[in-house]
């Protein structure tokens, strides 16, 4: 009980010397383009949003380069995938910034997948399967049901970190919350005609859309993930397509072509290279445009 | 927008112990540090596996492989957050040479994590902050062997205890300033009374010329007093008795640049990239120098300018493959003055010394790896090193490069 009170007037206190402070725009680092995308929806003109990646890079293999050092040095808040998927270059950046502010335990963290459930949590880890992420399938941005689930998250995180505008990133939440919903609908009616469609995949990062349409998964080009495909590889999915009959070939069009292209070549099967994420293509201009563009092009080749 | 208020820090703090709670876990292991070994193994065909570079006096770990298989360097990373305000790791190599296996204590350094406003304080044993490659462990190099100036100046890597403190400004542009005060103890230092001797100063600057390129440039300082320098002189032959080749009072000093380019298209350097890197180092010593074998003995004063560079490229031409060719440059004007001959001339002493200058040693080496996956690499290359004697020692290497474990990060 005293704790408690305590904790109520460091609170009040806390609040009564801080209040005062005028805010400037929430300096925000987003690891890629869908999350910034997102945290300028929610936080509209109250931030200032800087991607470390874009929509033609593999957020997998990106290089702790100096300009995300200095980046980083100056972000209030920090809004990536996690699920390891930055494994490989996030750890460094934290380390190197000198900022106190975006470290794990730090509200200036924000990892989106630690917010949504996750497909294909590996059961056993071993490096033979291939770059696999013990955390499961981090690109969470391709379920808009999870979006709703971590627009929220985000929406409270901006509160609590520039709680002058609390107001504002609840209503910009609302607002989101609404649109999306009659938009998963919207999406949903449109999508009925791929139900069930086959898929091959490049890599295993369309699973979450795969999902939520009811389509089915195949195959994968990369004979493990993060691998380049092999020939012996390819030769199996060779016979496993003509024999299979897949709808479509997937392909992030970040993604290495080659595989791909051959396949579809060999045998007919169409090939649709989309945009991954936000600023993919020329339409894909926030979330919102980019599922409408990846929707209309798989209702479109079917 | 600078500090985040308490209040809000401390709901963070109870709302996690709530989803902590909800799992209900106990047990022991939960925390464990991430850890990364390294395996690396080689076969080499060489001409002459003593390294000589007239001029430069050898510490630390500068060599040649042996002709044939060995091992190189095996190394166990460990580390982990130590709390919410430190980071800890050590590495640690486990060398396999002439029969015995040493313990080679590379890295055990803390880091802070919550200084803020840009800081960064890390005490322990650490690989500086100078350079490019000096911070990066050899098997995160892009040749088998590490370039000759670094052989030559640090001995391999300049390796302090002590501390450090680094600082990034707040701009778009990375500018980064760091300095340590260390042991100095180690080469090019040598061992000193106060065991504190070694300063060190960095700069480094680097950004993107575009999406698909970018850019790193730093300036870098160290000096060092110590009492006593000891550079195991070469014996010839095995009839004569064991060199001891001292530097006593001495003071030593280098001053260096490096440059980095990394271009990969789209900034997407999964399936081709380029990386080009140059750096040049000039050291300056002085120090009385006491040359002893068996019963005769030299003594002199010593002042020697030094200098190298290398320049390398490495280019993925497709996904998992590389090809690579480095030149490495060295440059050695020596001064040898006051010299008492008590039974060695003054030109067998130059020579067993490593003191006395012939020519500039020089290196070229071409390499090709393939890469299955993130966590393997086999490398073929071959060097031509010119010892400046116009002695040529052709170098063939077949090596492989492995980890296991975590998922290591890889500095630019």
């Amino acid at each position: 009980m005293v704790d408690k009170m305590k904790l109520t007037f460091v609170v009040s206190l806390s609040l009564i010397l801080l209040v005062p402070q005028a805010f400037a725009k929430v300096n925000v680092f987003a690891c890629e383009p869908e999350w910034k995308s997102l945290v300028e929806t929610i936080g509209g003109s109250h931030v200032k949003v800087y991607s470390a990646t874009t929509a033609f890079q593999d957020p997998h293999h990106i290089e702790a380069r100096p300009s995300l050092i200095a980046k980083t040095r100056q972000a209030d808040l920090l809004v990536c995938t996690g699920a390891e998927l930055e494994i490989g270059w996030l750890p460094l950046l934290l380390r190197q910034s000198g900022n106190a502010s975006i470290q794990e335990d730090e509200p200036g963290y924000f990892l989106a997948s630690d917010y949504v459930e996750r497909i294909e949590v590996p059961k056993e880890l071993d490096r033979r399967d291939g770059d696999v992420h013990a955390g499961g399938n981090p690109h969470v941005h391709w379920d808009p049901n999870r979006l709703i689930t971590i627009a929220n998250a985000l929406s409270q995180r901006l509160q609590l970190i520039d709680p002058e505008n609390e107001f504002f990133y609840q209503q910009q939440f609302i607002v989101f919350d609404e649109r999306w919903k009659k938009n998963i609908v919207r999406w949903g009616k449109k999508a009925a005609v791929l139900r069930g469609k086959k898929v091959i995949v490049h890599h295993k990062n369309w699973s979450y859309l795969i999902n939520w349409l009811d389509m089915k998964e195949l195959g994968d080009i990369e004979p493990k993930p993060g691998l380049p495909p092999t020939s012996a590889h390819l030769a199996r999915l060779l016979k496993q397509t003509r024999a299979d009959q897949p709808d479509y070939i997937l392909l992030a069009n970040y993604q290495n072509p080659k595989g791909a292209r051959w396949l579809s070549k060999k045998t007919q099967v169409p090939l649709l290279s989309l945009p991954f994420t936000v600023g993919g293509s020329k339409q894909a201009t926030d979330l919102e445009s980019l599922y409408d563009e990846v929707l209309s092009a798989l209702t479109q080749a079917h | 927008m600078k500090s985040v208020p308490l209040a809000s820090l401390m709901l963070v703090a109870l709302s996690n112990v709530a989803v902590a709670d909800s799992t209900g876990k106990i047990s022991g292991n939960e925390f464990n540090p991430a850890i990364s070994l390294i395996l690396d193994a080689q076969y080499t065909d060489i001409d002459n596996s003593e390294l000589e570079l007239p001029g430069f006096q050898l510490g630390g770990e500068a060599g040649l492989p042996d002709n044939g298989f060995s091992l190189g360097h095996n190394e166990l990373t460990i580390s982990a957050n130590i709390d919410d305000k430190f980071y800890g790791l050590t590495n640690i190599a486990i060398v396999y040479e002439d029969g015995d296996t040493v313990v080679e204590l590379e890295e055990a350094y803390i880091e802070t994590l919550k200084l803020g406003a840009g800081f960064t304080a890390k005490g322990g044993r650490f690989y500086s902050g100078i350079g490019y490659l000096n911070g990066i462990h050899d098997h995160a190099h892009d040749f088998v062997d590490r370039p000759l100036v670094y052989d030559a100046m640090f001995g391999g890597h300049l390796i302090g205890t002590g501390v450090q403190a680094r600082w990034v400004a707040p701009i778009d542009t990375f500018l980064s300033f760091g300095t340590e005060v260390t042991t100095g103890s180690e080469f090019p230092g040598g061992e000193n009374e106060d065991n504190n001797q070694g300063l060190s100063f960095f700069v480094k600057t680097g950004g993107d010329f575009n999406v698909s390129s970018s850019w790193l440039l730093g300036a870098s300082y160290f000096e060092s007093e110590f009492d006593v320098r000891e550079a195991g002189g070469h014996a010839h032959g095995g009839d004569e008795d064991e060199a001891d080749n001292e530097l006593l009072n001495g003071e030593v000093d280098v001053v260096g640049i490096d440059f980095v380019y990394k271009w990969a298209p789209q900034g997407n350097a999964k399936n081709t990239n380029f990386k080009l890197q140059a750096e040049y180092f000039v050291k300056n010593e002085q120090a009385d120098v006491e040359f002893t074998e068996g019963t005769n003995s030299a003594e002199a004063s010593y002042d020697g300018e030094q200098k190298g560079f290398y320049i390398q490229g490495v280019y993925q031409f497709m996904p998992a493959w590389r090809v690579g060719l480095r030149y490495d440059h060295l440059e050695a004007n020596n001064s040898i003055t006051n010299f008492v001959n008590s039974g060695i001339d003054e030109e067998e002493f130059l020579e067993e010394s490593g003191l006395g200058t012939a020519g500039d040693p020089n290196k070229s080496s071409v390499m090709l790896d393939y890469s299955p996956s993130h966590f393997s690499r086999i490398r073929l290359q071959y060097s031509q090193l010119d010892n400046g004697l116009e002695e040529t020692n052709d170098i063939f290497t077949l090596q492989y490069t492995v980890s296991l474990g975590s998922h290591g990060s890889h500095t630019f």
